[in-house]
């Protein structure tokens, strides 16, 4: 594999770029140049320490700090969820669900494509096994998100058609039915475009990536298509785990709605009811 | 028969109640004192503490949703799940044979609901729970958004389920209806009822 290597002054170069933004901004009263500037020194700063924590990693192929930064970043992931959710579970769920539905997705789908397909030797190597969880959590993370916020901002906005069904002697399963198809499909949603526009309207950052580091095209793009086929498989995982938990949290054994479980608006982890 | 013990949720009861078979009691009161809350209380829609049974068998010895097929709970404001009239009923024959009664063509069930009016709306409501059977019913202001022929229908409707046996439960605040509907009329005020005077 042939590529070509950056120097540190090819990224000095490439920085004034950002300058020439920057600039623009104050020339034109836009307001950006601050964000812009913390925002291209946090990249900077983080995605070195990245590098580093990557570097020691490949370093050890030790499973038990492939092990712990594989968690850290199913954590932080679970995090993002949070983040994202208008109106969450309330106490531990909010944080909890979606971070161990991406724990799920993640293992089975990373474990998968390490030990069938892609078999490095050994198969916990951080240099195979790190940037794939990467991609699969970074997917059905969005996938989650989505899904839980449409299923939640959902049951709050229809309550009184939920509670109809019931008061029709309907089980929870049914009277929700209608709302955690639509959550599904909002999940689901974004990993059908990208496999739709591949190729043809975006070219994968990963297959471009390989294809700069001297992989042949025809390779990158059976990478490419294994790692879409594992994200799809991962997404819907997660979206399907999410949901459904979520949608029987919402509910009690007797059938009942119990939107007094939901977080109150805008006060993120904390909720009124058992 | 539905029996109530000491019933309590916050800001309701505790609420002792029976309704006997073919009984149909007459619910009012002031908004904001608890209508509401007693009825998604009876129908187990929340949780509430107490005990009810219907026909001696206990709310806690039935599933939730066999409660409610058995103790149908219709709310004042009309709400729907799908696009389609025909989608809300399982048994669209059963529906269409109790059409005429509440003043409704058979189209109805092949419109969609939002070209309904309110009125058309409310009786399919009622026509949704009416077609279970259900030994008792709970009715939140059946006839609010209904001109003086339709409300005849729906308390035809409702003496007739009533005659065939069903424990029933109207609010309304229509003295007249009341009149009409019901030998017993409770008084709610403050989250306790109370017996009003015939």
């Amino acid at each position: 594999m042939s590529f070509i290597t950056l120097s540190y002054a090819d990224l000095v170069l490439a920085s004034l770029l950002l300058l020439f933004a920057g600039a623009l901004s104050v020339v034109l009263g836009l307001g950006l140049e601050r964000n812009l500037a913390v925002a291209a020194a946090r990249m900077v700063v983080q995605l070195t320490l990245v590098g580093l924590v990557l570097k020691t990693l490949f370093a050890l192929v030790s499973p038990w700090w492939t092990g712990t930064a594989a968690l850290a970043m199913v954590l932080f992931a679970g995090r993002e969820v949070m983040a994202r959710q208008k109106r969450g579970l309330g106490g531990a769920w909010t944080y909890g669900l979606g971070t161990a539905s991406l724990m799920l997705a993640g293992t089975v789908i990373t474990g998968l494509a390490l030990t069938t397909q892609i078999r490095p030797d050994p198969w916990f190597d951080p240099r195979y096994a790190l940037p794939i969880l990467g991609m699969v959590l970074g997917n059905t993370m969005n996938g989650v998100s989505i899904g839980l916020d449409r299923l939640l901002t959902a049951a709050a906005r229809e309550r009184a058609a939920i509670e109809a069904r019931l008061a029709l002697g309907h089980d929870r399963r049914r009277a929700l039915s209608h709302l955690v198809r639509d959550a599904c499909r909002a999940g689901m949603m974004h990993i059908v475009n990208a496999m739709s526009a591949a190729g043809l309207v975006s070219l994968p950052g990963m297959m471009t990536g390989q294809i700069l580091a001297g992989v042949a095209p025809v390779e990158a793009v059976k990478y490419q298509i294994l790692i879409m086929f594992l994200l799809a498989g991962a997404t819907g995982i997660g979206v399907l785990a999410a949901v459904f938990a979520a949608a029987w949290r919402l509910t009690d054994d007797r059938h009942r709605l119990r939107l007094d479980r939901l977080a109150q608006a805008g006060d993120g982890g904390k909720t009124t009811g058992m | 028969m539905l029996t109530v013990r000491g019933l309590t949720r916050p800001g309701l009861g505790p609420i002792d109640l029976e309704i006997a078979d073919g009984e149909c009691v007459v619910l009012s009161g002031p908004s904001g004192t608890g209508k509401t809350l007693l009825l998604h209380a009876l129908a187990d829609l929340d949780p509430a503490a107490g005990r009810m049974t219907l026909n001696g068998v206990a709310r806690d010895d039935m599933p939730g949703p066999e409660w409610r097929r058995r103790v149908a709970y219709v709310a004042a404001e009309a709400a729907w799940w799908s696009d389609m009239a025909g989608d809300h009923f399982d048994d669209a024959d059963a529906a269409r044979h109790a059409l005429a009664g509440l003043g409704l063509d058979d189209a109805v069930l092949e419109k969609q609901v939002a070209l309904l009016s309110t009125s058309e709306r409310q009786r399919l409501a009622l026509l949704r729970a009416l077609v279970l059977e259900p030994s008792a019913m709970l009715l939140d202001e059946p006839t609010s958004s209904l001109d003086a022929d339709n409300a005849g229908r729906v308390e035809a409707m409702i003496e007739e389920r009533r005659a065939a046996g069903a424990a029933i439960l109207v609010v309304t605040h229509d003295d007249a209806q009341a009149r009409r509907l019901a030998a017993r009329r409770l008084v709610i005020e403050g989250g306790a009822i109370t017996e009003a005077a015939p």
